[in-house]
């Protein structure tokens, strides 16, 4: 199936979760979040949270700005 | 003298807040940031890349300086509180600085996108910051909305015009009860001084170091004008007078 991430439309597994996108992005283990669909998805649910086919998940992080 | 700044409770003795924007490098901008003084610097959220950078946070955790998150980019107020929920998220503070801007050409505050993501924010437990135009009625309505302090723009962000109507910050901080931190627009130490003397609290500049000829010097030179400002603010100026008074006995 697929999902846009950050823009990118990638082909996941089926039953992929957040921590599985996160891993794909090779994401930092801190400093970053995720919103699934426009809503944010609490670190403690990454691992929980399925991605559905067409879902739209955006990984943000910190950097020089401001 | 013991003259700290509070901001929601939360104390700190310097009184220039930075940006990390526009650095050339990290070791520059980190120079730039010790010789500044600052205890309180802004981030920018961006999507991860493939190579999963956070050199900025990690400096700003080993330099031992508070990392505020802006919202900068954000055009409307749904993306503002979305973006403030994941640098929250993200960075663990619920301190956000607040910009929603209106178009590209002036990133001027869009104020009624603004005031709607500030009430969004401080009913959500936020600690508003917020950008705002240099326009007394709005800075009353933030505060009076939640809003922790209030951060008036000089002039357009990064065009180092300085503060084009010290009037309207003299206005601003003459009715605030929230720390006026100014914002956008400081282009050299004299106008960071000036921000000080209108009785500013703070001030909040990244550019005019970032993009100086000598960043550090640069932000030496933004740490002595606002604590010279500040001094002469709290010291009470002498009256403007027309003609001239001598200052030696008459013989």
């Amino acid at each position: 199936m697929n999902a846009r991430v950050n823009g990118v439309v990638r082909d996941l597994p089926d039953g992929a979760t957040v921590a599985h996108v996160l891993e794909l992005l090779n994401a930092p283990p801190s400093g970053v979040a995720v919103a699934l669909d426009g809503e944010v998805v609490p670190r403690a649910a990454w691992s929980s949270t399925l991605v559905p086919s067409g879902g739209v998940v955006e990984v943000l992080t910190a950097v020089q700005g401001g | 003298m013991d003259d700290p700044l509070i901001i929601a409770g939360r104390e700190f003795r310097s009184r220039l807040v930075t940006g990390t924007g526009g650095a050339t490098n990290l070791s520059v901008l980190e120079r730039a940031l010790v010789a500044s003084g600052t205890e309180l610097t802004t981030v920018a959220m961006r999507r991860v890349d493939s190579a999963g950078r956070t050199g900025v946070l990690d400096l700003l955790r080993r330099l031992g300086i508070g990392v505020l998150p802006n919202t900068a980019g954000c055009r409307s107020a749904a993306e503002a509180v979305l973006t403030a929920r994941l640098a929250r998220e993200a960075l663990e503070t619920n301190w956000v600085k607040l910009e929603v801007v209106a178009d590209e050409q002036t990133l001027l505050p869009d104020p009624v996108e603004l005031l709607d993501a500030a009430e969004q924010l401080v009913d959500d437990g936020f600690v508003v910051l917020p950008y705002t135009n240099d326009d007394p009625v709005l800075a009353l309505k933030l505060e009076d909305i939640g809003c922790a302090t209030v951060m008036p723009l000089g002039s357009p962000i990064g065009t180092g015009l300085g503060i084009r109507n010290p009037h309207n910050i003299e206005l601003i901080v003459s009715r605030a009860s929230v720390p006026v931190v100014l914002d956008a627009g400081i282009g050299t130490a004299s106008d960071a001084a000036l921000a000080m003397e209108l009785g500013c609290s703070a001030v909040l500049l990244a550019t005019a170091v970032t993009r100086a000829e000598k960043p550090e010097l640069m932000a030496a030179a933004m740490r002595a004008a606002v604590e010279g400002g500040r001094l002469a603010r709290l010291a009470g100026r002498i009256p403007q007078r027309f003609w001239a008074q001598a200052s030696s006995p008459a013989l």
